[in-house]
């Protein structure tokens, strides 16, 4: 028989199911779990500045990782400010479990002080959420918040636990086993077979990939069946990396930033097949007129995500790893010579201005030059704007996980708190964050983790000192009305990363800004790079937003 | 730019459907489920909720509208954690029916 207080019991269960990082922040209702975190020998916890990094970070480890990790925020506002973090999980599938004080049960609903119900407000944001109502409890909740964090599609899952609930003793046999994934579905056989057949007789067919096939951990799938098929491959924002972007069949990102020639191929595509994506506004452009001359084989792990945007003639529910692995045997090996040949006649007719800049003060040159800097084992995370679509567009990602970026929510902020997390679990690896000076902002106070870890994260920011993307937008599309899109002031970005302990090198001032960045990026530990970026450089090409894709401005 | 502008729901034309669905039963399970719907701004035009057996289990029956994001409707709640099982009937059900007389 075993007894412990229900905070221990959560240490406990965390310790079992191999968490070795929480990145958190303590406060009243969450000091039982802290006083019994203290006595964890196995895990590290990282003292966040804000809810909102603890949350990013716990992200960015499960990012790099595929395993679920874990953040810990005290009631009321730390609980609010872990919203934004666990929204972006849920929006991008990542699995994470926060774990939240509550007051008392018994001051449940009486506006305590730092009451608020999260528990109400996470439930559209979370996969699933609990509101523990007794120790005993735990037994169940918290692998069941791992299990359901992990099975299937991925995503966040809320543990909200009253304090006096941390507190109350429980008596158990024995501990649960540590939470494991639900076995997946069962292939859909007949859905295969048909998806072969159509991919057989397909003339014009492009294989479209997700963030899904990261998650399922099927890109040597997927990139098999491209070749043996033939099929020209492009890849969302989340998905990056699954095929090398060097690789021959490789067509790069698709929708609203693309690649002219990538939006023209899938203008001409007759069959589309579609894995472990969703038919996302920013890829597909108007939905109406996305590959109007195709028709789709669409896989998912997700049943609602089927038939949602676009129906498929092919809807096939199942784990994307398994069921590419069913379906290569049944393609027949084609190289479609005259499909590949019409592809490259695109591709050559269209050429991409970031493939020949090597300045590393401008946009585009300073992403090829980090790129020639580094190898294929580091990370690159990004905040949210201009610089994000420019790395998304110029970066050559070679594998899967090799890329964190916030997809579906779109959250300014993300980057360096991720980055921190990202280190934190992979820590053998460099570990760059592009930022804006914008998104920057927004978390900066995560410089202070970053120095007290001392992790080997390079933070490459470019500054416009605007809202870039805003102003862009205001140019293109509202009669360049440019309002509150520019900053007046003009923080001294070195001296605040250097008041918080972490080096800086200015591009702007280096004599050899090359060999100033090469040098940054190789010495371990963090570092700030400034560079100035010109704020008339846009984002092209560009989708005007409700536009079908081929309808691209610029580039 | 093309404008992307609002145009109105139209729901109350479709003829109307009675979903059955099994839940566990526990406080959250309702805000679970009506979050779904409020969401979408689907509304639902009558809900019904008690437990079943032991009351371990509850039972929901919503009236809602056959517009064509039922199905979506049915597969997002289909994915809930607490949610068992979904049944689809007729408008013709009469559950609702038989409760008319509580509204008049």
């Amino acid at each position: 028989m075993k007894q412990m207080s229900g905070a221990e019991l959560i240490v406990r269960l965390l310790e079992r199911q191999g968490v070795r990082t929480i990145a958190g922040i303590p406060g009243g209702a969450i000091l039982p779990l802290y006083d019994a975190l203290s006595g964890s020998e196995l895990i590290h916890h990282v003292l966040a500045r804000h809810e909102q990094g603890a949350g990013f970070m716990a992200q960015g480890m499960a990012r790099v990782s595929g395993v679920p990790q874990v953040c810990f925020a005290s009631s009321g506002p730390g609980a609010t400010n872990l919203v934004t973090a666990i929204a972006d999980a849920r929006l991008d599938s990542i699995p994470m479990v926060a774990i939240t004080g509550q007051v008392p049960l018994s001051m449940i609903g009486t506006d305590a002080f730092q009451e608020v119900d999260i528990y109400g407000m996470t439930v559209p944001i979370t996969k699933h959420n609990f509101l523990v109502r007794s120790a005993e409890e735990l037994l169940e909740v918290i692998p069941a918040a791992f299990r359901i964090a992990m099975s299937g599609r991925p995503g966040p899952v809320l543990v909200d636990v009253p304090k006096d609930v941390q507190n109350q003793q429980v008596s158990f046999e024995d501990f649960p086993p540590p939470a494991a994934a639900e076995a997946l579905p069962a292939s859909d056989r007949a859905g295969i077979e048909e998806a072969a057949r159509m991919i057989n007789a397909a003339e014009r067919p492009v294989l479209y990939l997700g963030g899904g096939v990261v998650h399922s951990g099927a890109s040597a799938q997927a990139v098999a069946l491209a070749e043996k098929a033939g099929l020209p491959t492009t890849m969302t924002l989340m998905a990056l990396g699954t095929m090398p972007v060097d690789h021959p069949l490789s067509i790069g990102m698709l929708g609203m930033h693309a690649a002219r020639y990538t939006n023209f191929v899938l203008e001409e595509a007759d069959v589309l097949v579609c894995v472990g994506a969703r038919f996302d506004d920013r890829a597909i452009g108007k939905a109406a007129r996305f590959c109007p001359d195709a028709r789709i084989v669409h896989i998912d792990i997700d049943r609602s995500e089927l038939h949602k945007i676009k129906q498929a003639h092919v809807g096939i529910h199942g784990d994307v790893g398994q069921v590419l692995e069913a379906l290569a045997p049944l393609v027949d090996a084609n190289p479609r010579p005259s499909w590949l040949a019409r592809v490259n006649e695109l591709k050559a007719g269209h050429p991409v201005e970031w493939a020949t800049q090597n300045d590393p003060r401008t946009h585009y040159g300073l992403v090829r030059t980090v790129a020639a800097a580094l190898d294929d084992e580091a990370v690159i995370a990004t905040d949210v704007g201009q610089h994000q679509m420019w790395v998304a567009q110029a970066y050559p990602f070679r594998r899967p996980r090799q890329w964190l970026t916030s997809g579906g929510l779109g959250t300014m902020g993300f980057g360096v708190p991720a980055a921190i997390g990202a280190a934190l679990a992979e820590p053998q690896r460099t570990v760059v964050c592009f930022s804006g000076d914008g998104s920057l902002m927004m978390n900066i106070q995560e410089f202070a983790t970053l120095a007290e870890e001392w992790l080997n994260v390079k933070i490459v920011l470019m500054n416009n000192n605007s809202l870039g993307l805003v102003y862009q937008q205001q140019n293109l599309f509202y009669g360049k009305r440019v309002f509150a899109s520019r900053y007046r002031g003009a923080p001294d970005f070195a001296r605040i990363a250097e008041g918080f302990g972490v080096p800086s090198v200015d591009l702007d001032s280096a004599p050899n800004p090359r060999g100033a960045l090469t040098q940054a990026l190789t010495t371990p530990g963090p570092c700030l790079i400034h560079v100035s970026i010109d704020r008339e450089q846009f984002v092209y090409p560009m989708v005007p937003p409700g536009a079908a894709n081929t309808e691209m401005i610029g580039g | 730019m093309i404008e992307q502008v609002a145009e109105p729901l139209r729901q109350s034309t479709f003829a109307k459907v009675v979903l059955e669905i099994d839940v566990n039963n526990h406080p959250g399970v309702m805000s679970h489920i009506c979050n779904l719907f409020a969401r979408r701004a689907f509304n639902m035009e009558g809900i019904l909720c008690m437990p079943v057996s032991d009351g371990k289990r509850s039972r929901i029956w919503l009236l809602v509208y056959d517009d064509q994001r039922l199905e979506q409707m049915v597969r997002q709640l289909e994915k809930l954690n607490d949610v068992r099982a979904v049944r689809r009937h007729g408008a013709e059900h009469e559950v609702f029916e038989r409760l008319e007389d509580f509204f008049h």
